[in-house]
């Protein structure tokens, strides 16, 4: 490839991958530094099925807990978002028993105080902040429950739009609160019954039943190819 | 050089890039780019498929030979059911989810089957949107014609045309679950413009379009009480005496035995193949994108459409090595993010059609215009910082909170920095043809959402496949739920089987290769 050479990105641990002692689920294994979570598996010849989604950090699939050489804390991470470094302990979480509560969305009369009886147990919440220290996504989960306690419906779902539902928010809990499922279910509420409706969609549905643009698909469909094509190329 | 000192052409180079106007290319300039680099066009990576519904056709050489692939499933298997259902989806993203919600709507028995979790899919991944004409200097038509010129005319017309028109109807739905799509002051939808359209019409829900709907419609099918079956993979159909779909036969990925499933009716919403890494191309895929469904169809008899074309988004990450191929959302682009090459130069215009960007890119790169990275691959930078210049401080954090999240986890402060982008395979454009119905040529077979094919054309626009998979999934629930009442189930047989793999053999096909492939073989073999 004609290339400047020197338009070249420092990467060593590419070319040469240094190698580093990590520990998956109890076991030592040599992988390269600096390959995620999920490659280190693979890379140790384990297949995982459980534990894998969109590699990409927006499904939740893949929760993991990770403690580093030396450091005593037990860490969280999503596993297709975080590099591996020598010493790495790690483990992925099974899928957590947390109960989710089920119910019709449209059909709730008052959203605010249904909280209290779909979730009981959102106004226990001791404050301690494990669910936030728990969040990959750095949601400040803690002030996320107090808000839904208290009504704020609107910022809980403005806080939560980040949420992947990795539910490691959810073990930590001394409340048993699944924070994440109280937050889902605050932000369909705040959808669904407390943001105002968008005059101009209803407008353009009722122009489409209307068949206000009929003249415009007739004109459209009859048209050869040639004269579709030239159509399209005044659209600006 | 690292990475800081080969950013600076970047920073050095944006105020006069700022003030520059690229026009796009004209037609027949993008014809002899997309002609040149894309590489739908590198002649190498196809071949003809040998036999079946699209014999003589075209397709890369990963996808035909799995659709020429044999079926796991012996002829004397044992087809016992262990579930009935009046429709069985298969597949739990966005077009399963509504295919299933709605068919259960309309009163059906319904089972949902899928290869991982429910939610497990490329829908949840989306991040620039989903787009419906909703604003008033827009219309369904304009949606249309805009969607025809990107796709290069192929698109089927009345495909198209069913799409735009319920798409206002779609975001209606979504918002009475609770969707939480981003407004104007006045309460109306805010609506972004997008690459190849001719007026602002993306919905978005910040950069978590797909993440937001996909929450939402999981907790509706929970919600809804409807049947799963997780980790559950489809590796073959069932058909009757008269060739029509009547049931499927998945593999337990716990415990590796079949489990069959008896249904008047099939919705396969399998999603598209990125996992297959055509043309070696890394993908912005989720982990089970492998295509199973285009196989399935197959071997039963439905006929594929457009399945020699495949969308490179332009900008996949190519640094840091753990991102590779991880979107860059087309939002940067959309606000004004620039392309630049090695000598600090713009080279085309942003938002021209994905190909025709990602060809451009290719062609930088070719040309010796690229940035290499010290483990061989070659991109150009994306000026994010240039949307903080732009639009003020913060907007990079507050417009792409998911992509800024993504990046700092590896030290990359993209409000900062530019990044290192080069195109990714992210859609099927074509899959298995299906009518305004979504059924395909096989009775009582539908498909919905990115394993169907034929309204997308040659190259997908952003954000027409969250409408897509939205609008066809809820046509093919209703229509396999209408048809319940009127149908009794069909016998469970193998013998579309026999009859590919007596066309198989007589065109001696022994490939060997077992398909659908299921999961990709990531896993490193250690000796």
């Amino acid at each position: 490839m004609a290339q400047d050479d020197t338009n070249l990105i420092d990467q060593p641990e590419v070319m040469k991958p240094r190698m580093v002692t990590i520990e998956i689920a109890g076991k030592k294994v040599d992988v390269p530094e600096g390959i995620t979570v999920v490659k280190a598996m693979w890379y140790a010849g384990i297949d995982v099925v459980r534990g894998v989604g969109c590699l990409g950090g927006f499904c939740g699939a893949c929760a993991t807990y990770y403690r580093t050489k030396d450091d005593p804390k037990v860490r969280t991470c999503l596993a297709c978002q975080m590099a591996v470094q020598d010493g790495m302990s790690f483990t992925m979480m099974p899928s957590f028993p947390a109960r989710k509560a089920t119910y019709d969305i449209q059909a709730l009369k008052d959203p605010k105080q249904d909280l209290f009886n779909l979730y009981p147990e959102t106004p226990l919440c001791r404050n301690c902040n494990a669910c936030t220290e728990a969040c990959p996504q750095k949601i400040d989960v803690r002030e996320g429950v107090w808000k839904a306690v208290f009504g704020d419906f609107k910022s809980v779902s403005e806080m939560f739009m980040d949420c992947v539902m990795c539910g490691m928010c959810t073990p930590v809990c001394i409340a048993d609160i699944a924070p994440n499922l109280v937050a889902l279910y605050v932000s369909r509420a705040q959808g669904a019954h407390f943001t105002k409706k968008p005059i101009g969609l209803d407008t353009r549905i009722k122009e489409i039943q209307d068949g206000q643009y009929q003249d415009a698909w007739n004109t459209i469909l009859k048209m050869s190819e040639k004269e579709l094509a030239d159509h399209c190329a005044t659209v600006k | 050089m690292d990475i800081h000192a080969l950013q600076q052409i970047v920073h050095k180079t944006r105020d006069d890039r700022r003030k520059q106007t690229i026009p796009k290319f004209s037609p027949a300039d993008c014809d002899q780019l997309i002609h040149r680099y894309h590489p739908d066009f590198r002649a190498s990576a196809y071949r003809s498929i040998r036999f079946g519904p699209n014999e003589g056709g075209k397709t890369v050489v990963e996808l035909a030979t799995l659709l020429e692939g044999d079926s796991s499933i012996q002829g004397n298997a044992d087809l016992t059911p262990q579930y009935s259902c009046d429709v069985l989806v298969i597949g739990g993203g966005g077009a399963g989810c509504a295919a299933a919600l709605h068919a259960h709507g309309a009163g059906a028995n319904v089972l949902l089957a899928t290869k991982l979790r429910l939610g497990d899919s490329n829908s949840v991944m989306a991040q620039g949107g989903m787009q419906i004409s909703v604003a008033p200097e827009d219309s369904p038509v304009t949606h249309f014609l805009d969607t025809l010129k990107g796709g290069h005319m192929e698109n089927d017309h009345a495909l198209l045309k069913t799409m735009v028109e319920e798409g206002p109807s779609i975001a209606k739905w979504l918002l009475e679950l609770g969707v939480l799509f981003d407004r104007q002051a006045d309460g109306n939808l805010h609506v972004k413009k997008g690459g190849g359209s001719s007026k602002p019409r993306l919905l978005t829900c910040s950069d978590y379009t797909g993440l937001e709907i996909m929450r939402v419609l999981k907790d509706e099918v929970i919600n809804q009480k409807i049947p799963l079956l997780e980790f559950a993979a489809a590796i073959e159909l069932l058909s009757d005496d008269e060739g029509n779909c009547t049931g499927a036969i998945f593999k337990d990925l716990d415990n590796q035995r079949h489990v069959v499933v008896a249904a008047k009716s099939v919705i396969l919403a399998t999603g598209g193949i990125g996992r297959l890494h055509i043309q070696g191309f890394p993908t912005s895929n989720h982990y089970g994108a492998t295509g199973d469904g285009l196989c399935l169809a197959y071997r039963m008899g439905a006929k594929l459409d457009h399945i020699d074309t495949f969308q490179y988004h332009p900008s996949g990450a190519v640094y840091p090595e753990q991102l590779i191929g991880q979107l860059v959302t087309e939002g940067i682009r959309s606000e004004g993010g620039q392309l630049v090459n090695a000598k600090g130069e713009r080279f085309v215009n942003e938002l021209d059609t994905r190909d025709v960007v990602s060809s451009s890119i290719i062609r930088e790169c070719e040309e010796g215009r690229g940035i290499r990275t010290m483990s061989g691959r070659v991109g150009v930078w994306l000026d994010t910082p240039l949307l903080d210049a732009e639009h003020g401080p913060g907007t990079v954090e507050k417009h792409f909170p998911a992509m800024m999240l993504q990046f700092e986890r590896f030290g990359i402060d993209i409000s900062k920095d530019p990044v290192l982008i080069y195109p990714t395979l992210h859609y099927q454009n074509g899959g298995v043809k299906i009518d305004t119905n979504s059924e395909t040529n096989v009775k009582n077979l539908f498909v919905a959402g990115e394993a169907s094919g034929g309204l997308h054309g040659r190259n997908r626009l952003m954000g027409n496949s969250l409408l897509d998979l939205m609008v066809y999934g809820k046509r093919s629930g209703l229509t396999a739920a209408g048809r319940v009442g009127s149908m009794k189930q069909g016998q469970l047989t193998l013998k579309h089987l026999q009859r590919f793999r007596a066309d198989a053999k007589k065109h001696g096909n022994v490939s060997g290769v077992i398909s659908p492939m299921i999961l990709p073989a990531y896993t490193r073999k250690v000796s």
